[in-house]
């Protein structure tokens, strides 16, 4: 059995005076246990509200959540305020995108660090410090017990970053939320707070759910990988699958997007057009099909089901799925 | 910390010393001048002239500014036409009482506007933050002279739950020890004095309350939602920390930045509201002295409660200042 | 920074706050602005009380039912030995202190306190407004000179923000001598460095934008780029603080008036002078206070609700 398993996960904005906007429509995976799961998509496809709606940190009124959202046996979706918030930090833990602005610009990283493990653990005083400096020790912060009397902005962007780390593993939870951890960061300190979150998985076997809009990444990092566009998964494959058979005409697309330094000079780069439009909903059809250069009448009668047009494991919505031209066996290169 | 004392206050030298400008122009260009000031409107030509040669008016107009300066550095403030006294031991003598009033409505406004203006911001929209927000829209239009007449009338004349008038009771044996009637009675063990004292405070404290309230109450509920939408209250909630402290460390904290110098903003209009509040309930503090003496065109008063109000506002904006260093440590560092 | 400058930084801040930083034109900002300002229940409250207010300050006069510094009912009174007369079929408001009809006199005095407020605000506006112009194109454009010269200005106007706004008007009032005119000025002059402030503000952070750069390296001469791109840009905030004045203008003007230092002609109906001279009579005869005070507080408020649902509206931050 998976240690999260999301089924038709959906979330709802309902504000009052505007037309409900359906953030999450029917979202499904799971997480096992030591395994990474990435959930990808450009801004607006909904992994944010995904990770939120797991939380339990959604705002209490003008938000409508649907779905089940299995860990370790209890639904996260039907907890109560109260014991949500026992689980969070304790079994739950996650990681946000920009790291100045997630920590407490008037407050000691040290006590950021220890209210953590006292909350949960009943950690106090010299106890609390000892263990906090293990902790910035392990995310590999250089003399932490000066580090605990400083305050965030005294720190450097990597250090901020390992620092919220460092307090999203103090509990040891089972299952870790990355949300976008690397975006607001220089590429060399991305290279090593990813390395640092694949050590914290393999050591301690912690689940990681990766959410990104960076294929780079989810190539380093993830077993598993969902692509979501406009709330819906639209492609699930295993790493290898999905790199080397995109299907859905949007995964092929955004792999197409790489920049590759290989490609012949002069040859132009192959953007996706346009953006995600919130107004196209998937009841008349795909909904990526006004952006999609394969699409045909049939995209837009109904909602397009998750099938499996290649192998099991690999689902693809979409009737019009980009699959490799059926060419004569005589034509394949060597 | 010491190192910033001082360099505050030596940056204040220049503004003082403008201030002084201003004044002693102002000064020189009362009707009739510095002479007729002294003496009154009804003042002879020949008594004017020995005023001014008494003054050194005859003198370069350097050499008087340069003599205004001395003489206020000599805390020599002139004598009032009122009393007969120096200006700076009138002050001196009634300042107490303002400070006991001001502190009193500050107290007021920061104990009711904080609390209120944070649960106006926590339940944004509801009953109490459209209650608490057009109050105070209110409450800075309405004039604060007004308020305190109609609180009187209604509350001392036609209700008799406060005295109308007065710091005391007459006929009532009170020892002088601080001029701060309530904390006299309390030294003294005159439990009577201080109760008397604290019933003459609660109206002219509500009616100078009224405008800082308003406005603590805004800069509150602004504060609160700004800081509430912030990144690292999300963090905080993520922490699965307890209710309590995540408001009071991660909102609060944050929020009430802005708060302490809108605080020291207030003293200001504090001090303005005393001159009306104090003449309505015939106040013994400053308040009441200064109405008295724009009456009798008391000019060496006026001049020395400008540059008095000027010292205290400078002394109360240094005080927060420090109090913001300790709060901010973003400040503390450059 | 010294302490002083608080209330200065805060000035500062707010008119920045309330610049856009995108090289939105005016135009669209104010229609955007406008859009907002429609749907904002306190922008329709506001315009509405302000409407009325500035009808019967028109009309008034006209529609009084009876002169209103004649002392017609003086006998009945006097007679009556301090009990006032209070609303009846021919005075719907009652009497005042001399046998005046009080209902005519709020009518002709809402012309009179809609004089003080707005004469005062322009005092502040026009006065402040060229010091900020002065100053904030010295600060963007007039290189280091222009930049000391900024500085001076900016130094005065924060000993003038320090003072406490009333007391300053205090002792402008006490140069002047007792008139109408003199409370125009003191509460005008309070709003000086307010006004200043806020549109060097507001120049300095248009002065930095892309837009203004641009015109630079395309050698638009200096006095244009601040007359047609950097000034139209930086009004807003001041046609905010300039709405918001009329209500802090016409309470200053009633409190001045309160102290002694209003119109020293009581025949004239004006609501600050009207609530100054019911004060003696507020015991006996409260309502003679009310009436004044009431048109005050709502008029204040009508400028207020609307002043700040602009700023609302004119804030990118709430902007979708």
């Amino acid at each position: 059995m998976p240690l999260l398993s999301v089924d038709e996960l959906s979330v709802t904005f309902t504000a009052k005076g505007r037309k409900d906007s359906t953030a999450v429509d029917g979202v499904s995976f799971d997480v096992d246990q030591g395994q990474v799961v990435g959930l990808v998509g450009e801004s607006g496809c909904g992994k944010s509200v995904t990770s939120l709606a797991l939380m339990g940190l959604l705002p209490a009124k003008g938000v409508r959540v649907g779905g089940r959202a299995e860990f370790d046996g209890t639904d996260l979706l039907k907890l109560g305020p109260a014991k949500i918030r026992d689980m969070r930090g304790r079994h739950l833990a996650m990681i946000f995108q920009d790291p100045l602005s997630s920590l407490n610009p008037v407050v000691p990283i040290g006590v950021q660090v220890t209210e953590i493990l006292q909350r949960h653990r009943g950690l106090k005083g010299e106890a609390a410090r000892k263990e906090a400096a293990q902790l910035l020790d392990r995310v590999g912060i250089p003399d932490p017990a000066r580090r605990l009397k400083e305050y965030p902005h005294q720190l450097s962007g990597g250090m901020r970053q390992r620092a919220l780390i460092a307090m999203a593993v103090a509990c040891a939870p089972r299952l870790l939320i990355a949300d976008e951890p690397t975006t607001a960061l220089d590429v060399t300190i991305q290279a090593q707070i990813l390395e640092l979150l694949k050590e914290l998985v393999d050591q301690e076997g912690t689940a990681l759910l990766m959410i990104t809009h960076d294929l780079g990444v989810v190539a380093g990092l993830c077993d598993e990988v969902n692509v979501l566009y406009a709330g819906k998964a639209v492609e699930t494959a295993g790493r290898r699958e999905l790199f080397a058979h995109p299907t859905h005409p949007y995964a092929h697309g955004l792999l197409g997007s790489i920049p590759r330094l290989d490609a012949p000079r002069g040859e132009p780069l192959n953007p996706i057009r346009g953006s995600i439009n919130d107004k196209i909903a998937w009841a008349d059809g795909c909904a990526f099909a006004p952006r999609c250069d394969h699409y045909t009448l049939e995209c837009l009668t109904g909602t397009p089901e998750l099938t499996e047009p290649r192998t099991a494991g690999h689902q693809v919505r979409c009737v019009n799925p980009v699959l490799p031209p059926v060419r004569p066996a005589a034509e394949v290169p060597a | 910390m010491l190192r910033l004392v001082v360099r505050r206050l030596l940056q204040l030298i220049p503004t003082l010393l403008g201030l002084s400008v201003l004044l002693f122009v102002w000064l020189n260009r009362l009707p009739g001048g510095p002479a007729s000031a002294i003496l009154g409107e009804r003042a002879t030509e020949a008594e004017v002239a020995r005023i001014n040669r008494a003054l050194g008016l005859d003198q370069p107009i350097t050499v008087q500014y340069w003599r205004f300066l001395k003489r206020i550095a000599e805390l020599d403030l002139g004598t009032s036409v009122q009393t007969g006294q120096p200006v700076w031991d009138e002050f001196t003598l009634r300042f107490p009482a303002t400070v006991e009033l001001s502190f009193a409505a500050m107290f007021l406004a920061v104990a009711v506007g904080i609390p209120l203006g944070y649960l106006a911001a926590k339940h944004r929209g509801g009953w109490l933050d459209v209650a608490s927000v057009s109050g105070s829209l209110i409450g800075i239009c309405i004039p604060v002279f007004f308020l305190a007449l109609l609180l009187k009338g209604v509350f001392a004349v036609q209700l008799g739950w406060f005295p109308s008038y007065g710091r005391l009771s007459t006929g009532l044996d009170a020892t002088d020890v601080t001029g701060f009637a309530v904390l006299d009675g309390l030294l003294t063990g005159e439990l009577d004095a201080s109760w008397d004292a604290l019933l003459h405070l609660v109206l002219p404290a509500i009616a100078l309350a009224s405008i800082p309230l308003a406005v603590i109450v805004r800069m509150t509920r602004a504060s609160v939602l700004e800081v509430l939408g912030e990144d690292y209250v999300r963090t905080a909630e993520s922490k699965g920390l307890q209710k309590r402290t995540v408001r009071g460390r991660h909102v609060l904290r944050n929020a009430m930045l802005p708060v302490v110098t809108a605080v020291g903003l207030l003293t200001g209009s504090l001090l303005s509201g005393a001159v009306l509040t104090e003449s309505v309930f015939s106040f013994g503090g400053i308040g009441n002295f200064i109405r008295t003496s724009i009456d009798s065109r008391d000019y060496p008063v006026l001049v020395g409660f400008i540059l008095f109000i000027a010292m205290v506002y400078v002394l109360i904006n240094l005080l927060v200042d420090l109090a913001y260093s300790l709060i901010d440590p973003r400040v503390r560092v450059h | 920074m010294t302490t002083l400058t608080k209330k200065a930084d805060k000035v500062d801040r707010l008119a920045e706050l309330m610049q856009t930083s995108e090289s939105t034109t005016g135009a669209s900002l104010w229609r955007e602005a406008a859009r907002r300002l429609r749907s904002s229940k306190m922008a329709i409250i506001g315009a509405v009380i302000i409407a009325v207010f500035v009808v019967l300050a028109v009309i008034g006069p006209w529609i009084a039912p009876y002169t209103p510094t004649a002392q017609t009912w003086r006998g009945e009174v006097f007679a009556n030995q301090g009990r006032f007369v209070g609303m009846r079929g021919e005075n719907w408001f009652g009497l005042d202190h001399l046998g005046r009809d009080m209902f005519s006199r709020m009518l002709v005095g809402a012309r009179q306190t809609l004089l003080v407020g707005v004469v005062s605000m322009l005092i502040g506006l026009v006065i402040g407004a060229l010091i900020g112009v002065l100053s904030g194109a010295a600060a963007t454009l007039g290189g280091p000179m222009g930049r000391r010269l900024d500085t001076v200005i900016m130094r005065i106007t924060d000993i003038m923000l320090s003072l406490p706004s009333l007391l300053l008007a205090v002792s402008i009032a006490a140069v002047l001598g007792q008139s109408l005119t003199t409370v125009m000025i003191a509460v005008g002059v309070v709003q000086i460095p307010i006004f200043a402030r806020m549109l060097r503000g507001s120049m300095l952070a248009q002065g930095g934008s892309d837009y203004v750069l641009a015109a630079r390296a395309l050698g638009v001469r200096r006095n244009r780029i601040v007359l047609t791109q950097i000034l139209p840009n930086s009004l807003s905030p001041v046609i905010v603080q300039a709405t918001l004045s009329l209500a802090t203008a016409i309470i200053e003007a009633a409190a001045l008036s309160y102290l002694g230092l209003g119109n020293p002609d009581p025949a004239v109906p004006e609501w600050g002078v009207m609530l100054s001279q019911a004060q003696r009579f507020f015991d006996n005869e409260p309502m003679m206070a009310v009436y004044p005070a009431v048109g005050i507080i709502i008029t204040a408020l009508g400028f207020t609700l609307l002043g700040e649902a602009m700023r609302e509206a004119l804030d990118p931050k709430l902007r979708g």
